[in-house]
């Protein structure tokens, strides 16, 4: 055996005075870093295989544990960076790509952060959305583009189907593999109670969620996994998955290790078996080839369900977002990236595709350019943080929000990202019964109905303070936004006055 | 009456039900205090199997066995709770072939038997369902 280079990133730092052996961190870690040692009469612990998931921090009764950043340093160097180090060491043991979970952590610019909002004073009264009625409710779909009357006067309706969302906010698709069977029945339960939409991911739908139908978005994406008559016809709307903002350009993949009974019997796959997605749907190697299968979604649903084409935050995004809506889809999501994945290649993870705020702002002009913009609705994603990010999403011309990261960090998640490996201690990203069963949907369903809950008073309070009362009056409002410190390029990609204009 | 109740498909045997069960009846205001380098005798126990597990304490039944077969007169009920008189047990160990879910057990420092009292206030969670990290164990009427 040669010398292992790598040496461990955190250490688990454990108060003697306080810690009373209770082993409860021992229990909870399944990645084995506690134990007891009988002959000290103390826990011990392997710092190696500790990936700072924090559940013995947050378990530990008696709040005897810290975990820290090891300050053991190789010498200091501007350009090599410790991580650059690590991942050839890496690399040079395995062979392998290295693999990454959840959004990048990389320092990329921030738009959300570089935009400031608007809020009226003097000439144009705030409202207080405490007293007055407050508008988050808002529908996606194709709008007409003009209003027809019969002959005694009455609009003629004949929209096509539509999403009515209690607030501008989507549970983004995470699918029943990736993430566990209680995770998936917490974002169900979750969004059937607020009135929005969870999205199964290209897992398919497990039988038991079936119930939760019309407040689920099912996912067809390139390995086809679950996609049955049945399971088209069971959700709200359907979503074509072309790309994720996480790894733009590439398929997926979830190990054999992953697919359970359960989860193969929802796939449609073998036991045990690979789950792997193409990287392209191999039926659809242009527009029109999307627009087939458009039809042939929208034609085997009866025309009921709203089509969803989800892609990723690329370069000429708003060129291809105009052939999406070209081609017939109601709705088109945009996954920036940043967005989150249960497993992908950390240098796609970290160097593909680009932010969704200019992704987004681009899209939205060029779609009013073309004047489109009514016959699709934009759902943007790809790390919303908080409410904010949702108003300014709105503001820069999106009909709606895909939370993703946000609903898992509610349930528990410490973005340790470490997916990938299977044994997430909070029960989130694990097919592992013992670990599964620590997320009780009970506690988790609840945990989320307050954030997005709570995110919806948030966005009437600055809608309020805007002076605005309704989503709409907001959407596409670039004049509600003001940048800082940004370049005179980013301002006019964005559409954005820069503060102080 | 609100009572505890155990739900075994969200139990994962972490035994912090044991630990706060053992410090609420300890008298002190502190865990660590309480609990540092002594052994745990816990009036609520969890029993692990391969699969399943949960956490086991007196049921508060509401025609105890445990009350009827005490040759003492040290068990009995007041307000629906179950308690114990500990000057009066003899430790005779009747309850304990008695009580059916076995939750009475013998407290050997103490000599004599031992039992869940509903630590807390009447009508607060007890220490074990407050702080039990996946609802597990439910303190509620039904």
């Amino acid at each position: 055996m040669s010398i292992n280079f790598l040496q461990p990133e955190y250490e688990v730092v454990r108060n003697m005075d306080r810690c009373i052996t209770c082993r409860v961190c021992e229990r909870q870690c399944a990645n084995e870093v506690h134990h007891y040692n009988a002959d000290l009469d103390r826990m011990v612990s392997d710092d190696s295989k500790c990936v700072d998931c924090q559940r013995c921090v947050t378990l530990c009764p008696t709040n005897a544990l810290k975990i820290v950043k090891t300050n053991n340093c190789f010498k200091e160097n501007a350009n090599w960076h410790t991580s650059d180090i690590t991942d050839i060491y890496r690399q040079a043991t395995t062979g392998g790509v290295l693999l990454g979970s959840m959004g990048t952590p990389k320092e990329y610019p921030v738009y959300w952060d570089k935009l400031l909002i608007n809020a009226s004073q003097v000439t144009n009264p705030s409202i207080d959305p405490l007293r007055e009625p407050m508008e988050t409710r808002t529908f996606l779909g194709k709008k007409d583009a003009t209003i027809h009357y019969d002959k005694d006067g009455n609009i003629i309706t004949k929209t096509t189907p539509q999403l009515e969302l209690s607030t501008p906010i989507m549970f983004s698709a995470m699918s029943y593999g990736s993430i566990s069977y209680n995770a998936h029945k917490s974002l169900a339960m979750a969004a059937t109670k607020l009135g929005i939409y969870y999205n199964t991911g290209e897992g398919g739908l497990h039988e038991d969620f079936y119930v939760y139908g019309p407040n689920t978005i099912v996912q067809v994406a390139s390995g086809r996994f679950g996609v049955h008559s049945d399971y088209l016809e069971a959700g709200a709307a359907i979503e074509i998955k072309m790309g994720q903002g996480a790894k733009p350009g590439i398929g997926g993949h979830l190990p054999g290790a992953k697919i359970t009974e359960a989860v193969s019997k929802t796939r449609m796959i073998p036991q045990g078996t690979d789950a792997i997605s193409p990287a392209p749907h191999h039926d659809i190697y242009s527009i029109e080839d999307l627009r087939q299968l458009v039809y042939m979604l929208k034609e085997s649903t009866n025309y009921k369900k709203p089509v969803i084409v989800k892609i990723a935050a690329v370069h000429n995004v708003g060129a291809i977002a105009s052939g999406i809506a070209r081609c017939g889809a109601d709705i088109i999501a945009i996954d920036g990236f940043r967005g989150g994945t249960g497993a992908a290649p950390a240098r796609i993870r970290d160097n593909v595709g680009i932010p969704i705020e200019l992704a987004l702002a681009s899209v939205d002009r060029r779609l009013r350019e073309e004047g489109i913009r009514n016959q699709v609705s934009l759902v943007v994603g790809g790390s919303i943080r908080s409410s904010a990010d949702v108003i300014k999403a709105i503001a820069l011309g999106a009909d709606a929000c895909y939370i993703a990261t946000s609903a898992l960090i509610a349930l528990g998640c410490h973005l340790c990202r470490t997916c990938h490996l299977g044994k997430c201690n909070w029960g989130i990203a694990t097919q592992v019964p013992e670990l599964v069963k620590r997320l009780n949907p009970a506690i988790g369903s609840e945990h989320l109905v307050n954030l997005v809950t709570a995110w919806t008073h948030e966005i009437k309070e600055m809608m309020g303070g805007m002076g605005i009362n309704s989503i709409e009056a907001l959407r596409g409002n670039r004049l509600m936004l003001r940048g800082v410190g940004l370049t005179e390029k980013e301002l006019e990609i964005l559409g954005v006055k820069h503060a102080g204009e | 009456m609100k009572r505890v109740y155990v739900e075994e498909d969200w139990c994962l045997a972490c035994h912090l039900c044991e630990y706060w069960c053992a410090f609420s009846n300890s008298g002190k205001d502190n865990m660590v205090a309480a609990l540092k380098n002594k052994t745990i005798k816990p009036m609520i126990q969890v029993e692990e199997g391969d699969k399943i597990n949960f956490a086991v304490s007196c049921r508060h039944c509401e025609d105890p066995i445990c009350v009827k077969s005490c040759i003492s007169g040290a068990l009995s009920i007041e307000d629906g709770v179950i308690k114990i008189d500990k000057s009066k047990c003899v430790d005779c160990y009747t309850c304990i072939m008695a009580c059916p879910y076995g939750v009475l057990m013998p407290n050997e420092d103490e000599g004599i038997m031992q039992k869940c009292e509903l630590c807390t206030p009447r009508g607060t969670a007890p220490y074990c369902a407050a702080h039990c990290p996946n609802q597990a164990i439910i303190y509620e009427e039904r």
